[in-house]
């Protein structure tokens, strides 16, 4: 009469199997290896690397055991410490700045599991040491400087169009006009409502003063998002770009909240280092090429970014620098060829039209300012050969075209080559300035020592934890005990394929979850077997057993959904270590009500189920 | 039916003895209130190991000598480990490097375990969203529990929550425990594990008022307590057994952690045979008075 029908045993043979398959990538060990991709982050990684590497490593007789292309950069994978270590330094000795390599630990996860999606679960920062910073992008700054552009332009618009201002300002964040009369007054109200609607909606908040004919305009809350998350989504691919450099093997960009971008950077050790790259300043400088009546004292001569071997001699007055750049984006001229739009603010649109109105036919080049490090084998006071970081500044041309009219606030550049080439270019310009300027507001660094610390303690509690529960169980519970230890490791292996398979993130208190969970998921084996223990003195085995699982159903169910409601709240209000824990406790849950319901069941039904039991003794 | 322990005889010192412990949380709490982690306070702190103990006094001059007023240092774990904790400065984020290298140029060298800094608003905005969360959980439960079972209930619940919330934040406060990010989660964990031992309780109450109807709520309450009594034993223990292996081996980042959740088991446990038991007994009670009024009234009546 306890039976499950063959899809019960069906489902949780599947069940089973999938959660095994998934657990199993974190049985496999970790394998040192590099990472090695370009500096520049341009450019992928391709065969000619791989072949140079490859070459390198043979001649220094290094052995490997596996050199492959994955995405932009190459993988190389060793059987020992020390020979990832020496082939950095020989690497690094033989390439210097051209490539960035990154150490790392490869997951030696086989090509089946692989295929299917198996991957190891990943650390927190807690459990493998690195640091971690969090970033706020000043709005109030890209905000000033947007109203300054407005205050530029309408104070052009309305000298254009003789109106009488009599005052104009930007302050606490609001465009101040005071006009003369009520008719500019009444001309300007007008220019602003039509300038107002964008597409999301009137950009502009006016406030009228028609008594002292003083007119204040803010940014609405649309405009506002917009220019928030311009200024954000901007310095997001800046910081991307700044942290492919330091050869991170898995960094982490990613906007947190509205304004804040957090920065993950696993196995870096040295905090200083990462922020001096990361806060650093890249800059955009407009410069004439120079020409025959250039004093020689007044040019100077630079490479071009894409090709080393190409120079270009400039003039050392600058037309315009990166900060006025106030946005560039790609598109396509009336012959189909890819273009750059630029948009200047209005102090550099000034400064542009003066210079090229002037140099109409000559050629303007782009030139990317880079504060860049270098690294330089030096002896250390042992004698030792270590690598050693020094930082300079590089300037490299990017884009040199002729000026065939007088340029403004907005122009282009044409003849770029092909659109990707055009959207990286664009990329650059933007890069180039932060749109707005960023703080640190969080920063946390965990040594790796303390990291691996951390999971010896962790994995030690977890093993105490389990003992102690699954000697308990047993001497209680006895033949159900079995059953209940049975679901438990079950259980645990459950939360380890799903946290595999889901890409989840496991922490010092995440690991603290798993333990709870082990405390408290055999609860739902207790319920049920009380309940069995009370229906027992009033009915047969069999039907106590029925009873007993069916009615503690109910209540199991919902003592777990309200833990849940509590796990999902700690997921939202949680960052970095206390998600993880919130993660850990909500898989935990859904697993232990599973194996709790079905796992212990179908145990107790392959013990129980077909015999005509006498006693039972729970 | 056999009724072993009688637990609603002993409601009303329970319940004094939850007044009391609440009101004296409630007192330290708005008098001493909690003494906040570096993830409420903001401020920057430092964790380094030496391979020999140190004079924490000599590191404290040290760090007062050249500029650090506002720190404090104490030993983490064992007393080789050092950690340091520097008030907020402006928001200043490289302080950590700096009392490091100090430290380095005084010959205290150690190896830097861990360096945390969180800026003032950062902290502030984590205060602010811990205790909407924790609102927002309470909320949520209250409405969970009143769809499932009845208002009643849901008041039990909330109210027993509330008491395990208030009084291990009031055993935080009273005994200078560090309250960071961990033991707030740890706190919610309490809420989700406190609920369900409140929800079996319940479960099995609300299931005998159905069936039993010879009885009088007190003796039904006593009945389901003692019904669920094994299941609750059980459970609280290995629970604790757990939270005792990793007290013990967890390693001193997540002490408070642990002690937070060892605290919430005991508590919680309690509070799901005494706290909502005696709410569902008195607001039970009320609503039988309430069916006949005049008893109530004369009661009032005879009082001054």
């Amino acid at each position: 009469m306890n039976k499950f029908s063959i899809s019960q045993y069906l489902l949780i043979l599947v069940v089973l199997v999938l959660g095994f398959t998934y657990a199993l990538p974190n049985l496999y060990p970790t394998q040192p290896s590099i990472q090695v991709a370009y500096t520049d982050s341009g450019k992928s990684a391709d065969q000619v690397l791989l072949n140079e590497l490859k070459g390198t490593l043979d001649n220094n007789q290094i052995q490997y055991e596996e050199i492959f292309l994955r995405e932009n950069k190459i993988v190389v994978k060793f059987s020992s410490l020390d020979n990832q270590l020496d082939s950095k330094t020989i690497l690094q000795n033989k390439l210097l700045d051209k490539v960035i390599i990154a150490l790392n630990l490869e997951p030696s996860t086989p090509d089946w599991l692989k295929n299917i999606g198996g991957k190891p679960v990943k650390l927190g920062l807690d459990l493998s040491g690195g640091v971690h910073f969090l970033l706020e992008v000043d709005i109030e700054n890209a905000q000033q400087g947007r109203l300054e552009l407005l205050l530029d332009t309408y104070r052009k618009t309305f000298k254009e169009d003789r109106l009488n201002v009599k005052n104009s300002s930007v302050k606490d964040l609001k465009l101040f006009f005071e006009f003369n009369d009520k008719d500019s007054y009444n001309k300007a109200l007008a220019q602003y409502r039509i300038d107002s609607p964008g597409i999301n909606g009137l950009q502009y908040e006016i406030t009228e003063r028609p008594s002292s004919n003083i007119l204040f305009l803010e940014f609405s809350d649309i405009a506002l998002r917009e220019i928030r998350d311009y200024a954000v989504g901007q310095n997001l691919i800046t910081l991307r770009n700044r942290v492919n450099e330091l050869g991170v093997s898995e960094p982490i960009v990613q906007r947190q909240g509205s304004n804040r971008i957090v920065v993950q950077l696993p196995g870096v050790q040295d905090p200083t280092a990462a922020k001096k790259i990361i806060g650093k300043t890249v800059n955009l400088e407009f410069r004439l090429e120079a020409n025959s009546r250039t004093s020689p004292l007044r040019k100077q001569e630079f490479n071009f970014k894409d090709n080393e071997y190409m120079t270009a001699t400039l003039e050392k007055a600058v037309v315009v620098s990166g900060d006025r750049v106030t946005n560039a984006s790609t598109g396509f001229d009336e012959s189909g060829f890819a273009q750059v739009n630029i948009t200047l603010d209005m102090q550099g649109g000034r400064a542009m039209q003066k210079a090229s109105s002037a140099n109409i036919g000559r050629k303007l080049a782009v030139l990317f300012i880079e504060q860049k490090s270098k690294s330089n084998l030096i002896l250390d006071e042992n004698g030792k050969s270590v690598i050693e970081q020094t930082s300079y500044i590089e300037k490299e041309i990017i884009s040199l075209a002729t000026i065939q009219s007088t340029l403004g606030t907005s122009f282009r550049i044409t003849g770029v080559g092909s659109p990707q080439e055009a959207s990286e270019l664009a990329l650059l310009l933007r890069a180039g300035a932060l749109a707005a300027p960023m703080r640190f507001v969080e920063e946390r660094t965990v040594g790796p020592s303390l990291g691996k610390e951390n999971i010896e303690l962790g994995m030690r509690s977890i093993m105490m934890g389990l003992a102690l529960v699954i000697i308990f169980m047993t001497f209680y519970y006895r033949v159900f005990g079995l059953a209940a230890n049975t679901s438990l490791l079950i259980n645990l292996i459950l939360i380890t394929g799903i946290m595999s398979l889901l890409g989840a993130t496991l922490t010092l208190p995440g690991i603290a979850g798993i333990v709870l969970t082990v405390g408290m998921a055999v609860d739902a084996n207790v319920l049920i077997f009380a309940r069995i223990r009370e229906e027992l003195k009033e009915k047969d085995p069999q039907t106590a057993i029925k009873d007993g699982f069916s009615r503690a159903f109910i209540t199991i169910f919902d003592a777990n959904v309200t833990t849940l409601i509590a796990a999902l709240i700690l997921y939202i209000i949680g960052t970095g270590p206390v998600k993880g824990f919130a993660i850990t406790l909500s898989i935990g849950i859904v697993t232990s009500m599973f194996t709790a319901i079905m796992c212990t069941r179908a145990i107790v039904n392959l013990v129980y189920g077909n015999k005509n039991i006498k006693e039972l003794k729970i | 039916m056999n009724i072993k322990f009688q637990f609603m005889k002993y409601r009303k010192i329970a319940g004094i003895f939850s007044i009391i412990l609440f009101s004296l949380s409630v007192v330290s709490l708005s008098f001493r209130g909690l003494s906040l982690g570096l993830d409420f306070s903001g401020g920057t702190l430092i964790e380094i190991s030496y391979k020999t103990p140190v004079e924490l006094e000599s590191i404290r001059n040290t760090l007062i000598d050249n500029g650090f007023e506002d720190s404090q240092v104490v030993n983490f774990g064992t007393n080789l480990d050092v950690l340091i904790k520097v008030a907020d400065q402006n928001g200043n984020s490289s302080i950590g490097d700096e009392v490091y290298k100090l430290l380095n140029q005084e010959g205290f060298n150690g190896e830097l375990k861990r360096v945390e800094f969180v800026g003032p608003q950062v902290g502030a905005e984590l205060r602010d969203q811990g205790g909407l969360g924790m609102l927002v959980a309470l909320f949520m439960i209250l409405m969970y529990v009143a769809f499932r079972f009845q208002y009643k209930f849901a008041l039990g619940a909330v109210t027993a929550l509330g008491h395990d919330v208030v009084i291990i934040l009031g055993l935080f406060s009273i005994f200078r425990w560090d309250f960071d990010l961990t033991v707030l989660a740890a706190l919610l964990a309490v809420i989700g594990y406190s609920l369900n031992d409140t929800i079996v309780v319940s479960d099995r109450i609300r299931e005998n008022f159905r069936i039993q109807r010879d009885m009088s709520p007190r003796e039904m309450i006593d009945l389901s307590l003692n019904q669920t009594l094994g299941r609750t034993i059980v459970t609280s223990f290995t629970t604790l057994l757990v939270l005792f292996a990793l007290f013990i081996f967890g390693g001193e980042m997540i002490k408070g952690f642990s002690l937070a959740l060892i605290l919430g088991v005991l508590v919680g446990t309690y509070s799901s045979i005494y706290v909502v038991a005696n709410m569902l007994m008195s607001l039970t009670l009320i609503q039988d008075d309430l069916a006949i009024p005049e008893p109530e009234g004369a009661e009032f009546d005879e009082l001054p």
